[in-house]
């Protein structure tokens, strides 16, 4: 049972997928590049950092973040534009010093900063949303060894769900690629 | 998990890992997850403790001065007509700047993929934080009713009855503050969240049940997962990409505070690069300081390595040379405007009453950095220390003499003045610097202050290079074969 199990669990008890441990980066790409050119796709590894090429070797899409995050960059800008054209303009009309009521110009700087603003917090934000965190509970923390994986594990998961999951057939391909170990994991 | 030996034993092969000429060392990923780990999980080095409870006394007392200008009145400083702008936005500008390198050195570098940066980045970060936390005090205390600081921002409320005048550069500011110091905050801690999972993961094993509850909720539940580490790379390039032209914003923007106003000696176009120069110059001495500092407590003085102590010193001399730039440029316009208040301001500040920090300013910011043209003076610990210390200081005497000697003698001989500090000024601002080095180890103590996914990730990147060796304990993988 891992450390994050302070969830009620919600996953149905049995087998969950295999699992198989590798060395290091390198024998563990090999691995996955082996599972996707099988067919699988309810796939995903786990490494101490991300591994270069890893997206193309599991046949993972391209990260959203950014494509949504630039929607709430100009967000961002509108919400600055509006705030400073209402509330100086209509809200609360004061002539400071000669100045128009509501210019472009000085309302440049913080435009910006709330664009900016709003562009890190949605990237922050979808990068959780995406990923499904913060979720404390998780199949793969009961794995053997898997409290090692931010030290120095390397692992790669098929997942029961997959279509094409058949514990022996899945089994003898993972040992094909020359894993230190394999192991069944536990839905919790 | 060997907690009995000496940090500065334990580090070495990390600070070989991490010096591109030492790679051959070759470590293995467990031995560098030990070896960080060690600072924050094993015994706290007696350093440490001489180092807080000097920067926490030192801190107290700041507490006590502020407490009392709450409770007597901002009077107690010593600004007064005609310099009412004076040591708190000396200090402000001061304590803003200093954080710009942690910025730079986060997101630019990140950019710019200099592999060096990842033993320092984390450290930067932190000391950005807290030095913008230093510069917020401030402006807060300044305004004489702390309480009432929400009044800078546009909330609704029942007791303002009006909105905020966006036309002035001080609302410019806020924003840009308030902005750079949260957007600071979620790059280091998004920075953090695996090596959190990491030491969450070591304290489970160990057994310590509530560190490691304490820890996985701080991790958010991060599992190392693939799928989680794409979109993490792609917001986590998004945040240097939009801190790089943030970090850039937010001293112009403060520059703006005297620019867009009609005193000679502010009115300038020249302002906002300056300004930012200026902060990645201070910057950077002060990571050194810090550094430096940091190397003594923790006893890393193998761990910050003279390849680093060389990049950040060619970073002072170039930007040390942008600032002496700035201030001929400032004199030569200001004789060829031929406004004779502008001539007059320049000629003031140089040779005025205030001669002696400008005198002090020059020597520190332009002269003292050329002895970085020598290789051997770039590398040496002690030289880099005193340096460091003499472009602080110079930077800290260049926002004054800004401030103060443009203000001290405006357009009418007959309100001319001269601004002196009042104890409670200076108790103010020597505590700044013991919050933000109680803050400064406290960080080094509870968090791992080297970037352990990112040094792994440099590891093996490096594993690939020719003529290096795989990462000791793995099984390289060859283009085309497989064993």
């Amino acid at each position: 049972m891992g450390l994050m199990s302070f969830f009620a669990p919600r996953v149905p008890k049995g087998v969950y997928g295999l699992m198989a441990e590798y060395d290091g980066p390198d024998t563990l790409l090999e691995a996955c590049k082996a599972v996707r050119d099988a067919g699988y796709k309810k796939t995903d590894s786990f490494s101490p950092f991300p591994i270069h090429g890893m997206e193309e070797a599991l046949g993972l899409p391209e990260s959203k973040v950014g494509k949504i995050a630039i929607l709430f960059s100009f967000t961002g800008a509108s919400i600055a534009l509006l705030m400073q054209w209402w509330t100086g303009a209509e809200g609360y009309p004061l002539i400071v010093g000669g100045k128009p009521l509501f210019a472009f110009e000085p309302s440049i700087p913080i435009t910006f900063e709330l664009t900016v603003l709003l562009s890190a917090f949605s990237s922050v934000a979808l990068m959780l949303a995406l990923n499904g965190l913060p979720r404390f509970n998780h199949p793969v923390f009961g794995a053997k060894n898997f409290d090692r994986v931010g030290d120095d594990r390397f692992m790669l998961l098929i997942e029961k769900s997959d279509p094409k999951f058949d514990e022996t057939a899945t089994r003898q391909l993972l040992e094909a690629t020359h894993p230190k170990s394999t192991q069944v994991v536990e839905s919790n | 998990m060997a907690t009995t030996a000496t940090l500065p034993q334990i580090n070495k092969p990390l600070a070989q890992e991490l010096n591109p000429s030492l790679v051959e060392g070759n470590l293995s990923y467990h031995e560098v997850t030990e070896q960080v780990c060690e600072i924050v999980e094993g015994a706290v080095h007696r350093n440490w403790y001489i180092g807080f409870a000097i920067s926490f006394s030192i801190f107290l007392m700041m507490v006590g001065m502020l407490g009392y200008q709450l409770f007597t009145g901002v009077g107690v400083w010593g600004n007064n007509a005609p310099v009412a702008w004076a040591w708190d936005i000396t200090n402000f500008v001061f304590w803003i700047g200093i954080g710009h390198a942690g910025t730079l050195i986060s997101a630019v570098l990140f950019l710019f993929r200099q592999k060096w940066r990842t033993s320092i980045n984390r450290a930067a970060e932190a000391m950005t934080l807290f030095a913008v936390a230093c510069a917020a005090i401030y402006p807060v205390m300044h305004t004489g009713r702390p309480w009432r600081t929400y009044w800078l921002f546009p909330v609704p409320n029942l007791d303002l009855n009006m909105w905020q005048n966006f036309r002035s550069p001080l609302m410019w500011d806020v924003f840009a503050i308030s902005t750079y110091g949260s957007v600071s905050a979620v790059f280091w801690y998004m920075g953090l969240i695996p090596d959190l999972a990491t030491l969450r993961d070591r304290a489970a094993v160990a057994g310590k049940h509530t560190r490691a509850m304490i820890l996985g909720v701080f991790s958010l539940g991060w599992r190392f997962s693939a799928r989680h580490w794409t979109n993490y790379e792609k917001m986590y390039l998004l945040l240097a990409a939009i801190s790089t032209p943030l970090v850039l914003s937010v001293h112009s923007i403060v520059s703006f505070d005297f620019a867009t106003s009609v005193i000679p000696g502010w009115h300038t176009t020249i302002f906002p690069p300056y300004f930012v120069a200026g902060a990645v110059f201070s910057g950077f001495a002060m990571v050194q300081t810090l550094l430096l500092v940091t190397r003594w407590a923790l006893g890393l003085e193998n761990l910050i390595t003279s390849k680093h102590l060389d990049n950040m010193n060619k970073i002072i001399l170039a930007t040390g040379m942008i600032v002496g730039y700035a201030y001929a440029t400032e004199f030569f316009i200001a004789w060829y405007s031929a406004n004779q208040y502008e001539r007059f301001v320049f000629f003031n500040r140089a040779f005025g009453p205030y001669w002696w920090a400008y005198a002090l300013m020059v020597s520190c910011n332009v002269l003292s950095p050329q002895i970085f043209w020598v290789k051997s003076l770039r590398t040496n610990v002690i030289v880099t220390f005193i340096m460091s210390i003499f472009v602080n200081i110079g930077m800290w005497f260049e926002r004054f003499v800004i401030i103060a000697s443009s203000l001290h003698r405006d357009f009418m001989p007959s309100s001319w003045g001269y601004f002196q500090p009042s104890y409670v000024d200076i108790c103010t601002f020597i505590g700044t610097f013991g919050f933000f080095m109680t803050l400064f180890l406290l960080f080094l103590r509870f968090i791992p202050c080297i970037a352990l996914s990112e040094v792994k990730g440099a590891m093996a990147a490096q594993a690939h290079l020719p003529g290096h060796e795989p990462v000791k304990g793995t099984t390289p993988v060859h283009a085309g074969g497989h064993h």
